[in-house]
């Protein structure tokens, strides 16, 4: 366990290191990407660019503007070069809207995921696994955005159902909070429970040709327990391991686009909106900050499938 | 077909089981009229080679195969009460607590992620009302009586942590928890090395003894018959070609085939120059069995009259437990498996495959 834990946490600092050495030099390798030029504005002088150049460091080495800007971003005084404004504090800002969304869609997915596959594979060839196999495939292929756009379109504003868009913070108004979350979460989830169904719908089927599923079915318990205690039970170690992937996934960076579309302000969007305005402080903090996500809640993963599955040994 | 045997002592009637599949080559007529009985405390060993429908016939006395694909036909009765047509209740019932099934391979059989302890008493509270504890006891007890050192601290491991014959003992557990009336046991020991073979079967003997439970043997392994067996169903493509009882069948082989696999056992009591006879050719096709005898295509004694179907019989009353089903009289049997014997079962077209 302590060696998992080293290994873990030896491969976490070089994974920051690479990822951020990597985002720094693509800023520096975009055309059109001297900040100094950016921040002086349409009317400056060269003189004016010039003196913004020489206090903000960028006639620096690029070694050493990438050790100023982590200098930074550890001391926590790290600045945006559009509006200026701490990044930590921004961030802090946004998280909420970012968590809300990940976390509430995720409880989604993993729900109507194992739902609809484990109906799927009950009524394996029937009718209803046609239909399921079919909306599966249709939420899988749909991309994101355009399916955000579709449901804002006339959820929202021809129906007026739903709000446009927007995020309410929790302690606000828990209501509304709500309100606003639900057509997000469905947009992000629909990908991920078309998947999970087809994964799940599998899982079971080949379980449930399982000796050990026999073996239960011999010792004269209730069809439900069979299927519930054996199969369903190994079906789900998995998926288990999946979706906590998916989620640290989404998390480090895979809602960006539901945010943008629903206008979430969330973490995700602010990258968005930093990447566009070539903006790099606040694109490296979330970047680090996405890839600390996915490491620890990998290494998670691995904790939960072991407790699952005491087959596994957790190893470095 | 066997005298009448007081009600009391039979367990186990089954007549004319037929059991089919649908797949998508066609049906498949797994076990093709099947008719046997056990009685308490006595061995019935199923000896037959891969495919012969031996592990079908077991299950669908507990229903584990049914299936929308699946036909069955004939009657098997547990002390009377019939089985192929039991509702999903009374095969709850029969299924662990008067039936208890031992299958081939204990490396698949239990549940890799639950606590043997939990497996065992999963099946002991399916069929009594103990609580866990109460329930926990009695595995303890059972570990120990199938021999399993350490019987109470292992009940707390997974199944990868036992050996492939410490997971066939917790089966064996798993299967007395109920003191069922009839254990299947299903190749039981195919999977493990010699030395624990032989504990396991005798720990099988010895429970059956202990119990009176009666037993089904199925196995292909005809040492392993000649130690505990009391009677031998020899099954060939579906059907059962020769039954009676363990002398009847070793030294009076009444069928081609059987004399065959008994060709094909190490003789300690001849020198045997070379390899063991095996018999020649392939397993019949159960999608289109051959008409009348369904070994006809392997068996170099085949004449005019085995087109029609031989039916499972006494053929001697001298044996009147003992039936086969070859047209063969029983002198030219008792003739022809003397060269057969001495050559080992001649193949059909003068070929012997090892
Ligand atoms: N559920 C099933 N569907 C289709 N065919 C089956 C099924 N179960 C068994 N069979 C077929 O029935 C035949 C007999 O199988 P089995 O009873 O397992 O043989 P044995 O135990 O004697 O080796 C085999 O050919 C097998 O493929
Ligand atoms: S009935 Fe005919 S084919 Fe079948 S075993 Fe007897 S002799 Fe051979
Ligand atoms: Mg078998």
């Amino acid at each position: 366990m302590a060696r998992f834990v080293v290994r873990r946490l030896l491969s976490m600092v070089l994974v920051l290191f690479a990822i951020s050495i990597l985002t720094f030099l693509i800023f520096q390798a975009i055309p059109n990407g001297d900040p100094a030029v950016r921040m002086a504005g349409r009317l400056a002088t060269p003189e004016q660019i010039a003196q913004i150049r020489q206090s903000w460091g960028f006639d620096d080495p690029i070694w050493q503007q990438y050790l100023t800007t982590m200098g930074k971003i550890f001391s926590g005084d790290v600045v945006s070069y559009t509006q200026q404004l701490n990044v930590l504090d921004q961030i802090k800002q946004a998280l909420p809207a970012t968590l809300s969304l990940s976390i509430g869609a995720g409880i989604i997915w993993l729900f109507f995921g194992v739902l609809f596959g484990l109906i799927s594979a009950i009524k394996a060839g029937r009718f209803t696994d046609r239909a399921l196999t079919v909306l599966a495939l249709v939420g899988v292929s749909t991309p994101v955005f355009l399916l955000g756009a579709v449901a804002l379109y006339f959820l929202a504003f021809k129906l007026t159902i739903f709000p446009n868009g927007g995020y309410v913070p929790l302690t606000d108004d828990p209501v509304d909070w709500l309100y606003h979350l639900i057509l997000p979460w469905c947009v992000l989830s629909v990908l991920f429970i078309g998947v999970y169904s087809r994964v799940l719908r599998s899982n079971v089927l080949d379980t449930m040709s399982e000796d050990y599923v026999r073996t239960a079915r011999a010792k004269g318990i209730s069809e439900r327990r069979v299927m519930v205690r054996h199969v369903l039970r190994n079906s789900m170690i998995p998926i288990i391991s999946l979706w906590s992937l998916d989620f640290a996934a989404v998390i480090g960076g895979g809602a960006i686009l539901t945010e943008s579309v629903f206008n979430l302000q969330g973490v995700g969007q602010y990258a968005a909106d930093s990447i566009q305005q070539l903006d790099v402080p606040p694109v490296l903090v979330v970047v680090m900050l996405g890839a600390f996500a996915v490491v620890i809640l990998s290494a998670l993963t691995d904790v939960i499938f072991a407790f699952l599955d005491p087959r596994i040994r957790l190893t470095g | 077909m066997t005298p009448a045997m007081s009600d009391a002592e039979r367990l186990l009637d089954v007549d004319d089981l037929r059991v089919s599949f649908r797949t998508e080559e066609g049906v498949v007529h797994a076990v093709d009229g099947v008719s046997f009985h056990v009685d308490r405390g006595e061995v019935l060993a199923i000896v037959g080679e891969s495919g012969s429908g031996k592990t079908v016939t077991g299950m669908s006395l507990m229903g584990l195969n049914r299936s929308p694909n699946a036909t069955f036909r004939g009657r098997a009765t547990l002390k009377g009460r019939e089985l192929l047509s039991a509702s999903d209740a009374e095969l709850r019932r029969v299924r662990g607590g008067e039936i208890a099934m031992i299958f081939q391979d204990p490396m698949t059989a239990l549940n890799p992620v639950q606590r043997i302890g939990d497996q065992i008493v999963e099946q002991i509270r399916a069929h009594e009302p103990l609580s866990k504890a109460q329930a926990l006891d009695r595995s303890v007890e059972l570990m120990e009586r199938v021999g399993v050192p350490r019987a109470a601290e292992r009940l707390r491991s997974y199944p990868h942590e036992f050996s492939g014959g410490m997971r066939q003992r917790v089966m064996i557990a798993m299967a007395l928890s109920c003191s069922p009336e009839l254990l299947i046991a299903d190749e039981p020991t195919t999977a493990l090395d010699v030395t624990i073979q032989a504990q396991i079967l005798r720990e099988l003997d010895q429970l059956r003894r202990e119990t009176q439970a009666g037993v089904i043997l199925v196995t292909h392994d005809l040492g392993v018959v000649a130690e505990i067996a009391d009677r031998i169903a020899v099954m060939y493509g579906g059907r059962i070609v020769e039954q009676g009882t363990l002398d009847e069948l070793f030294y009076d082989p009444q069928h081609p085939y059987t004399w065959g696999l008994l060709g094909s056992i190490t003789r300690v009591d001849r020198d045997r120059p070379g390899r063991l006879p095996a018999i020649a050719g392939l397993p019949p096709s159960l999608l289109a069995p051959p008409s009348g005898c369904h070994f006809r295509p392997r068996c170099p004694h085949e004449f005019d009259k085995c087109v029609q179907r031989p039916e499972l019989e006494v053929r001697d009353p001298a044996q009147p437990d003992h039936c086969d089903r070859c047209w063969l009289a029983v002198e030219d049997k008792r003739r022809l498996r003397v060269v057969d014997g001495e050559i080992g079962l001649a193949a059909k077209q003068g070929k012997v495959v090892a």
